[in-house]
């Protein structure tokens, strides 16, 4: 198997259209599950019983395969990249609500007594003082769901999206393997990238874990 | 929308569709042979490579960073590189499959050893056991929770994954949705779709629940 790499000059564009769109699609879906889940989190944090349910719930949906998801979508939102971004926003889900529970869990009960005893009051105390501090685990979950999208979109080639999906089939199709293996390198090096992105908005949002690292 | 389920329900309960060698029942049989080689497999190569990196406590960088290079790895674009690479065979399904579920058994099991408390590792040693007998009787023992459940993961990931050999014109619940996708047969296309699901949630609950029986006397 040998690597054209003059096909890999002449699309040089192509593969930066594709990276950008791929790209588009990964991080607008965890942004979607980021603002679905916080406020559910929320909710599965303070109120018991309705914690079980919704984990379950994301679990059952995490089972679901990706292409599946993808094809029941077709039905209500068609050959569109609505119907990737709603597809991977499911993905995230699982991984964002978990972790998000998990961190809001383990704010020490001592620091909410103390805001309260302060007269804080709990809305300020989740905003300024448990989401702060929860901060480190559900950056956690949002580097696992970011890798996990960017890897997922080209799933959503099947459906005419897919980004960097694009050229697994085109090469494909074509039985030349060059633009698979752009597609596979470029998809690893974006997932790769995107969390070193994280890693450094983490560094800058929690300057009080500096000093212990 | 509802004449789409009503057609749905109709092709997932009539009797021609389950049968023949594109029936549902066949269909059902080789994914599920494509699901459970590929897990064994996977199973046979990271279980031995989690445990040693748990008991040595060697490797660890390699464990952790593993799960995140399996994560990011597309698996449709591994299928048809191996394709187009080792020509038409199951293999490239083989391969993709395993490789997406080793990382998942590596790091749990390394993550279930490393849970086994020190000081009960310690007391072995200190009872004259040999770095082998700690290993058998000790921490697998106490790790086979978290081992299970990356091996549920695993198969789950499979199963759902492994729609993609019908795209390399192999059999499996995949073959409905490609086949449905090409003919523009969308009744066709969400019934291989609700199956993958309906098989993916129902071994996880199967095993789960084996899970929960097998560890019954456990408290944690």
């Amino acid at each position: 198997m040998t690597i054209d790499w003059s096909w890999i000059g002449d699309h040089t564009d192509d593969l930066a259209t594709l990276t950008v769109s791929h790209l588009q699609a990964a991080l607008s879906a965890v942004l979607l599950g980021v603002l679905i889940s916080l406020p559910l989190a929320v909710v599965a944090h303070r109120v018991r019983p309705l914690r079980g349910f919704l984990l379950g719930i994301s679990n059952v949906l995490f089972t679901i395969p990706s292409i599946a998801i993808f094809v029941l979508l077709l039905p209500v939102s068609g050959l569109t990249r609505t119907t990737t971004v709603i597809g991977l926003t499911v993905y995230t889900l699982v991984v964002l609500l978990r972790n998000t529970v998990e961190g809001l869990d383990s704010v020490p009960a001592k620091t909410k007594e103390a805001a309260k005893a302060m007269g804080t009051r709990p809305l300020r105390t989740l905003l300024t003082v448990e989401l702060p501090l929860a901060l480190p685990v559900i950056m956690a979950g949002v580097r696992i769901a970011t890798v996990m999208s960017i890897s997922l979109v080209s799933v959503a080639t099947y459906i005419g999206d897919g980004g960097l999906g694009q050229l697994f089939t085109d090469g494909f199709q074509r039985d030349f393997p060059t633009p698979v293996v752009a597609g596979v390198v470029l998809t690893i090096l974006l997932a790769v990238v995107a969390d070193a992105a994280l890693v450094a908005v983490q560094y800058v949002l929690t300057p009080w874990q500096r000093r212990r690292a | 929308m509802y004449e789409l389920f009503k057609n749905l329900g109709s092709w997932l309960t009539s009797g021609a569709q389950w049968s023949g060698s594109d029936g549902i029942a066949h269909r059902l049989a080789e994914h599920l042979q494509y699901s459970l080689l590929a897990t064994l497999v996977a199973a046979a190569i990271g279980l031995p490579l989690g445990l040693l990196i748990g008991h040595t406590g060697k490797g660890a960088f390699l464990a952790i960073n593993l799960a995140s290079f399996g994560r990011a790895l597309p698996t449709v674009g591994l299928v048809v590189l191996v394709f187009l690479a080792g020509g038409l065979s199951m293999l490239p399904v083989y391969v993709a499959l395993v490789a997406l579920a080793v990382p998942a058994i590596v790091t749990n099991t390394y993550a279930g050893m490393t849970a086994v408390d020190a000081g009960v590792k310690d007391a072995a040693r200190g009872q004259g056991m040999r770095g082998h007998q700690v290993l058998f009787q000790v921490e697998l023992p106490l790790a086979l929770p978290l081992i299970m459940t990356g091996l549920r993961l695993a198969l789950i990931q499979v199963v759902a994954t492994a729609t993609i050999a019908a795209y390399v014109s192999f059999g499996g619940l995949g073959r409905y949705v490609f086949d449905g996708l090409a003919q523009r047969d969308l009744v066709q296309v969400l019934g291989g779709a609700v199956l993958v699901a309906v098989v993916a949630v129902v071994l996880d609950v199967l095993l789960s629940t084996l899970q929960r029986f097998l560890f019954r006397h456990r408290t944690a």
